[in-house]
């Protein structure tokens, strides 16, 4: 249960919204939105993507203006002109993507966005760290290099430069959706001592059981408008069951309409794959044998990886981020050369084939980069559709594209896979991560598909779309394919998956049936202790 | 504003497309006119400042770079090396490789072709001479932009400060092979032999322009044709948007590097062969007309297009065609057709900029 903290009620709200207005064309993104945020509380907002949270957030931090209604900051009326205006009102926003500079030192991180005539006062920044350090409770190195940092870390220094300046406001959007369970945890209790020193928290998310969890309230939005609050009083006297219940309730409208995102929600985390019975008496359809890699620096050295998949088999790989699960799922796809052991698909050896005829020989990678590598986002989304048949028929004839054809199987792969885009020739930027997700998934899926990696499939997705995501890694399965996911959530994992191997430090540490009690299991195993 | 925003108001945008594509069409109309008018007047406040008479000076300009026939045909005679390096340039530029050794590269291309010409011409027929030395050009340009390729290909080495450093040897060497190999004893000045005029490339019809033009205009759009409408474009493109992506499309980055830097100094090499088979027919020691440097920009004002660059090269060729002999008669430096350029791109920075400012107040 949220402990409660001691706030005066009748002071005024660190941060309050009244009546705000926000209209894009077409679309009113904030209707009529009231809402304080509380010093000493930690303000959970739950919605959909498109619910309106980030828009509100955007103006909070200064980068967009409502058509109507005030922001009051202490009681103040105020407008926000400009994100550095938002810093100077003491409101800090922690976005979903870390915006640190990767090649500076943690303090030299810290030090930036002083007036550029001002001299770098280093003792005074690392006195000041140090005070954040013990308040926080977290041990950072100020010499290191934030590249270096794992994503946790990273965070963790995005909040302190959001409150370096004395900020009283902490905005978190969506910030663990890129964290570990511990660097959840870890996170929650950062909130919690800031909650204790008197700092107002908003935080964003997806996910009811962090809501439960780390919220003193709970506010929840539904296409632009607030449709439930459940302050601090009330949420103390319910149960984890009846806050589940009511939030979707709120955010899903009246049973009626409870549709299969309601019932994610609520299975979310304790549905275990049917134990699909998987034959793998025969030959394995991929096998992983001994596989080595080596890596630049910043990388993790791939030993001596082994596993073998068999057809319809869900064979997940679970371990905390950064231990190798990006260098060896290159490695299957043929972007990182082995250096040593054998990949072997079916009858073919693919160990020195190249990505293009690893393709077509039925090996399918979705990578977890989505506009990093797996797409080109000025380009549009029939082209993105096709990055990977670029040349061939019937798309290219002798060389020449057939932009009909091109744009005819866009078309036809939006319908198919539901991608929410004005139009195929849209750049495949603008649209949401979830959308993005449904483009490589509608480009990987064909039935020419044998071997299927998916890396971190759900990783940034709101619950509707890390749905589809999944019932489609199933449906995949099922057709035959050998499907491989790599996913740092054991949540995913165990839905999901028939076994799950743990990687840790560039190996393989064990494989686990996906039965009862296997957590506990894969906990061993991810915390580096060898096993059978 | 944030994606998801951004993905409704794209949803539900619509308003008539033909109105909006009417739209688009003035918007683009007026960002490529509005900063050539701001330039025209910020250069008329500088020719003021000087003590001239502005008006006087366009005048001229357009007069002899446009009006005059004689100045006509010079300046379509001058577009043929631009076009033909803007041809490379777009192909590289499209394909992320920053190709700034166009000068060397061209230099060099054309001392060969300077060269060769002559020697082939006592036994070959004008066409084979012309095609040969068209091949030649062609390939030393390509050969000077190996070592430049392999290294960017093969470890990652920044093209830009390679292929610029080629280009200041290129053009050293240019000079040597004028000075020392290929230097024709017959001359006072150092330079090589001179091609017959009547060996030259042909004329078209009664003009002085030469069919090199035609064949420049030619490449042109086949770039533009290759660059938009293949999958050799396509790959190069998806390659210099997002070199990542194009290696996790199986995409072969190193024949396509090669490949691009093959293509442009190519290009470039053909438009040094051009220049020399079609105006000058020998190569002086020191000259170097230093197109390259002047070209890139206008290749930036084109956002790499193909067609667009056709007008901006031609408004450019006026420019210095005309600018050469209003700076004569005048007493402007005839540098400032550089200055007018310059200013030109600072107005196209602030005009893109304003637009980029008034969109984001739209969509907010």
């Amino acid at each position: 249960m949220p402990q409660v903290a001691q706030v005066d009620r009748n002071a005024v709200p660190a941060v309050a919204v009244e009546d705000i207005v926000k209209r894009f064309p077409g679309v009113l993104a904030n209707d009529h939105v009231s809402l304080d945020f509380e010093k000493g509380e930690i303000h959970v907002l739950l919605g959909e993507n498109g619910a309106g949270k980030s828009t509100l957030i955007g103006i909070l931090a200064g980068m967009q203006q409502p058509d109507s209604g005030t922001v009051r900051v202490n009681g103040q009326v105020i407008r926000i002109g400009s994100p550095r205006e938002s810093l100077q009102l003491g409101i800090g926003t922690v976005f979903q993507h870390v915006l640190l500079v990767r090649s500076l030192t943690v303090l030299e991180n810290l030090m930036l966005g002083g007036p550029w005539w001002s001299r770098l006062g280093r003792h005074e920044a690392l006195a000041r760290l140090m005070t954040f350090s013990e308040t926080l409770g977290v041990v950072i190195d100020p010499d290191a290099e934030l590249g270096r940092l794992s994503l946790g870390q990273q965070q963790q220094v995005e909040i302190i430069r959001a409150l370096w300046h004395g900020g009283r406001v902490l905005i978190l959007d969506e910030p663990t959706s890129m964290l570990t369970p511990a660097g959840v945890r870890e996170l929650g209790q950062v909130m919690r001592r800031l909650r204790d020193q008197g700092v107002a928290i908003i935080f964003i998310t997806h996910k009811l059981k962090e809501a439960y969890e780390f919220g003193d309230r709970i506010s929840i939005l539904r296409l632009g408008r607030v449709v439930g609050d459940l302050p601090k009083a009330r949420l103390a006297s319910m149960s984890e069951g009846d806050v589940t219940n009511e939030v979707i309730r709120l955010m899903f409208g009246p049973t009626a309409t409870v549709t299969g995102d309601a019932r994610a929600l609520v299975h979310e985390g304790q549905r275990r794959r049917r134990a699909v019975a998987v034959d793998r008496s025969g030959e394995p359809l991929f096998m992983v044998r001994d596989v080595s890699a080596s890596a630049r620096p910043g990388e993790t050295v791939l030993s001596n990886v082994a596993f073998d998949v068999w057809p319809g088999e869900v064979f997940g790989i679970a371990g905390v981020d950064g231990n190798g699960q990006k260098e060896l799922a290159e490695a299957l796809a043929g972007q990182r050369p082995v250096a040593s052991g054998r990949l072997v698909l079916g009858d073919d050896d693919l160990t020195t084939l190249g990505i293009g005829a690893r393709r077509r020989l039925g090996m399918r990678y979705i990578t977890d980069e989505r506009l990093g590598e797996g797409t080109v986002g000025t380009h549009s989304v029939a082209t993105n559709l096709l990055v990977k048949e670029i040349g061939l028929p019937p798309y290219w004839w002798r060389g020449m594209t057939r932009w009909k054809q091109v744009r005819e199987h866009a078309r036809d792969k939006i319908e198919t896979f539901d991608i929410r885009t004005p139009s195929e020739q849209t750049p495949i930027a603008r649209l949401s991560g979830g959308n993005i997700q449904k483009v490589l998934l509608a480009r990987e899926a064909s039935s020419e598909a044998r071997v299927v990696v998916f890396n971190k499939p759900t990783y940034g997705l709101d619950l509707h779309n890390t749905r589809l995501a999944r019932e489609r890694i199933l449906k995949s399965a099922a057709s035959g394919i050998a499907t491989i996911v790599i996913s740092t959530e054991l949540d995913e994992l165990t839905e999901l998956c028939d076994r799950i191997g743990v990687m840790s430090q560039g190996r393989l540490r064990g494989i686990v049936d996906n039965t009862e009690g296997a957590e506990m299991r894969l906990g061993v195993l991810m915390t580096g202790a060898d096993a059978a | 504003m944030t994606a998801e925003a951004q993905q409704d108001v794209n949803v539900t945008a619509g308003g008539g497309p033909r109105r909006s594509a009417w739209r688009d069409a003035t918007t683009t109309a007026l960002r490529v006119l509005l900063p050539v008018l701001l330039a025209l007047l910020a250069g008329a406040l500088i020719i003021l400042a000087l003590g001239k008479d502005p008006l006087t000076y366009y005048e001229y300009v357009v007069q002899r770079g446009l009006l005059s026939p004689t100045g006509f045909q010079a300046t379509v005679t001058r577009t043929a090396p631009l076009l033909l390096i803007a041809a490379g340039l777009i192909v590289a530029f499209r394909a992320g490789i920053w190709n700034l050794g166009v000068d060397g590269q061209f230099l060099l291309a054309a001392v060969v072709v300077a060269a060769l010409a002559p020697e082939l011409i006592v036994f070959l027929p004008r066409w084979l001479t012309v095609l040969l030395c068209f091949v030649a050009g062609a390939l030393v340009g390509a050969i000077w932009s190996l070592l430049p390729a392999f290294l960017k290909a093969r470890h990652g080495v920044n093209e830009i400060i390679t292929t610029l450093m080629m280009s200041f040897l290129g053009i050293s060497l240019a000079n040597v092979l004028v000075k020392i190999p290929f230097n024709d004893p017959t001359t006072t000045v150092p330079q090589t032999a001179t091609l017959p005029v009547a060996d030259r490339l042909p004329r078209l019809f009664d003009t002085t322009v030469h069919a090199g033009v035609i064949l420049a205009l030619v490449v042109v759009l086949l770039v533009h044709l290759m660059m938009t409408r293949t999958a050799f474009g396509l790959k190069l493109q998806i390659v210099g948007a997002n070199p990542r992506a194009a290696l996790h499309a199986g995409l072969n980055i190193t024949g396509l590097t090669f490949a691009t830097f093959a293509l442009s100094a190519g290009l470039t090499g053909l438009g040094g062969a051009v220049e020399i088979l079609g105006v000058w027919g020998t190569v002086r020691a020191d000259w170097n007309p230093a197109y390259g440097l002047l070209v890139i920009p206008l290749v930036f004002l084109a956002r790499f297009n193909g067609i667009a660059v056709i007008g901006f090269v031609l408004f450019f060729a006026v420019l210095m065609i005309g600018g050469e002999s209003a700076a004569r008669r005048l007493d402007v430096p005839h540098f400032f057709v550089l200055v007018l350029v310059a200013l030109l791109l600072m107005f196209l920075a602030v005009v893109e900029y304003l637009d980029h400012r008034r969109r984001q107040s739209r969509v907010d």
